[in-house]
């Protein structure tokens, strides 16, 4: 029971922390004032105004929900170590995986609140431009929610490379493993068409080993008024939470052998 | 009861970026630190002094050796219930208050939060930053910084407290209030462990003290005891001295300085003071006073550091000539 307090505690103060950051508030400033943006857009393509809106308001929440998820998450472990912060936390009757998971759980509450803020606002984009809500108007919720998903893998990530290497190179790590995610599917596909078998060998195994993030992008078929499956939603869920909990448990392997100098 | 007990406590870092090589900057440190003491561990920079404080706190494992902390082993974080800890050059979370510090610091022993905001309050009050309690840690002095941590150190009322170079960053007031502080924890029974490299400070506060110098242990014992052992010289001063008079003196191994009509000489052999004294009546010079003058923690440390340079000096020549042949 107190280890879970501790980790409130973390989480909590993780939370404080970063929506103090003078940072984040521009990155969401920025978020709303492209959402906005969308009104203009739209206002311009005749026939296709709700599509251009939803597809440009979700697209907006998933890439400054992504510049926070890295950026935040990097400094989250980084930070701690390099300005010796972390001699607080540790030197308290504090274990090291309560440090790590009430990092992670500070920064997904973070980006949850976030998120939220920008979805009102891209519902007052979609409010703006219909002048009407309705229920068919939750389908993007959906998707927002796959976004969370992402993001939650992002940091995972991001607190992963964090335990390993600079803030730089972790940033730069996350980031690659991020753009490589959304096609692996492609990357494959392209080891198929490769004569050598150790770069088919090599692409079939970071096929299995990297977070196929493009299962969580519907972004378009959104906009296009696609919907999600109940049992998508279960089994993308699933995926998510199996491979942060796999990010999570090495970060603290590898945390727990960790020494401060 | 034992707070510390060490047992031949070593840590190798390794160095070089290819070809990585074990550097030892802890070897092989026994210490017994009893519960209710102050214990000054001293040295100069890169003694060793940090790296004791983060072993004892699990912040680096040690390569060879044991520990036990407040009688649990190094391993066992539960010892960690009744720690404080102030490391060296703290830094704090720049967008919390002091007060919300303080508040985190007890929620993360567990504190309710009744008792937080009390010894929070107390706390604040205790190191001067009652005034600043609202106030964010980027706007803070390093002074004030320095006093936060040694706040958050005592939020759980710790039985022993492990401080790394306290006094850094104070001012002349700052540091009188550190003293009063570390003496006032040793009267309510808790166990002050620190590490400095300002000897005053360890000469005005510790019951006991070690010294390290590059990770070896050249002393430990008493403060009373260890500064007792010998006496650094005998001081005499005269009144208006002939020239030739302070020129014997030197010839005795004395070291004369002149303030005004006195003339202050040292002479360091007891076996030399006689004669001094000697030539001085014969001159008919007056005397003011003659009195021994006892070895200093600085003299001591001094003498000790110094000897450990000599002899790695010695061992290093021996290194090399091996190496040569």
């Amino acid at each position: 029971m107190r280890a879970m307090n501790r980790v409130a505690a973390i989480a909590l103060h993780t939370f404080k922390e970063a929506v103090r950051d003078k940072v984040l508030y521009n990155l969401v400033v920025f978020a709303l004032l492209l959402i906005g943006a969308a009104i203009l857009f739209s206002s311009i393509s005749v026939g296709i105004q709700q599509i251009i809106v939803v597809d440009l308001g979700l697209s907006s929440i998933s890439v400054f929900g992504l510049i926070m998820a890295i950026f935040i998450g990097i400094g989250l472990v980084s930070k701690e170590i390099e300005r010796h912060t972390i001699y607080h936390i540790l030197s308290k009757p504090v274990r090291r995986v309560e440090f790590i998971v009430g990092k992670y759980l500070g920064l997904v509450l973070t980006l949850a609140i976030n998120t939220a803020i920008m979805t009102v606002g891209f519902y007052l984009a979609i409010y703006y431009q219909k002048r009407s809500l309705g229920a068919e108007d939750l389908a993007p919720l959906s998707a927002i929610y796959f976004i969370l998903l992402q993001l939650a893998i992002v940091v995972g990530l991001a607190i992963f490379f964090s335990c390993i290497s600079t803030p730089v190179l972790s940033a730069v790590f996350t980031f690659c493993v991020y753009i490589i995610g959304h096609f692996l599917s492609e990357m494959r596909w392209l080891g198929t068409t490769l004569h050598s078998r150790v770069a088919k060998g090599a692409t079939e195994v970071l096929y299995y080993l990297l977070p196929n993030l493009s299962d969580f992008d519907f972004i378009t078929r959104t906009a296009h008024g696609e919907k999600i499956s109940a049992s998508l939603m279960v089994s993308n869920s699933l995926y998510a939470l199996l491979y942060v909990t796999v990010l999570i448990s090495a970060s603290i392997l590898i945390f727990e052998e960790r020494e401060f100098k | 009861m034992l707070a510390i007990e060490t047992i031949n406590l070593t840590k190798d870092y390794s160095v070089g970026f290819w070809r990585k090589r074990p550097k030892r900057v802890l070897d092989g440190l026994s210490i017994e630190v009893k519960a209710g003491e102050i214990f000054g561990l001293l040295g100069p920079n890169g003694a060793g002094k940090s790296t004791t404080l983060k072993i004892f706190l699990r912040l680096i494992f040690p390569t060879l050796g044991t520990a036990r902390i407040l009688g649990k082993e190094l391993d066992d974080i539960s010892a960690h219930e009744q720690i404080g800890f102030l490391p060296e050059n703290p830094y704090f979370y720049d967008n919390l208050t002091a007060e919300e510090f303080l508040n985190y610091a007890g929620e993360l022993f567990g504190l309710p939060v009744a008792e937080r905001q009390r010894r929070t309050a107390r706390l604040l009050q205790q190191v001067g930053l009652e005034g600043a309690r609202n106030v964010q840690v980027r706007k803070f002095s390093k002074g004030m910084v320095q006093r936060l941590g040694i706040g958050q150190a005592l939020i759980n009322d710790p039985e022993l407290v492990f401080l790394d170079e306290p006094m850094s960053g104070l001012d002349p007031l700052g540091r009188r209030e550190v003293r009063d502080l570390i003496l006032s924890l040793k009267e309510k029974g808790k166990t002050v462990f620190f590490s400095t490299h300002i000897l005053s400070d360890a000469e005005m506060l510790c019951d006991r003290v070690a010294i390290l110098n590059r990770g070896r242990m050249q002393g430990c014992g008493e403060l009373k005891e260890m500064l007792a052992l010998g006496i650094a010289s005998t001081e005499i001063v005269v009144v208006s001295p002939q020239q030739n008079l302070l020129d014997e003196l030197k010839a005795c191994g004395g070291a004369c300085v002149r303030t005004g009509e006195r003339v202050r000489v040292a002479i360091p052999k007891e076996s030399e003071v006689s004669t001094a004294l000697n030539k001085i009546l014969q001159a008919g010079v007056e005397v003011v006073s003659v009195n021994p003058v006892k070895m200093s923690l600085e003299d001591y440390f001094m003498e000790q550091v110094g000897k450990d340079s000599v002899k790695r000096h010695e061992e290093e020549l021996i290194a090399q000539t091996k190496g040569g042949r």
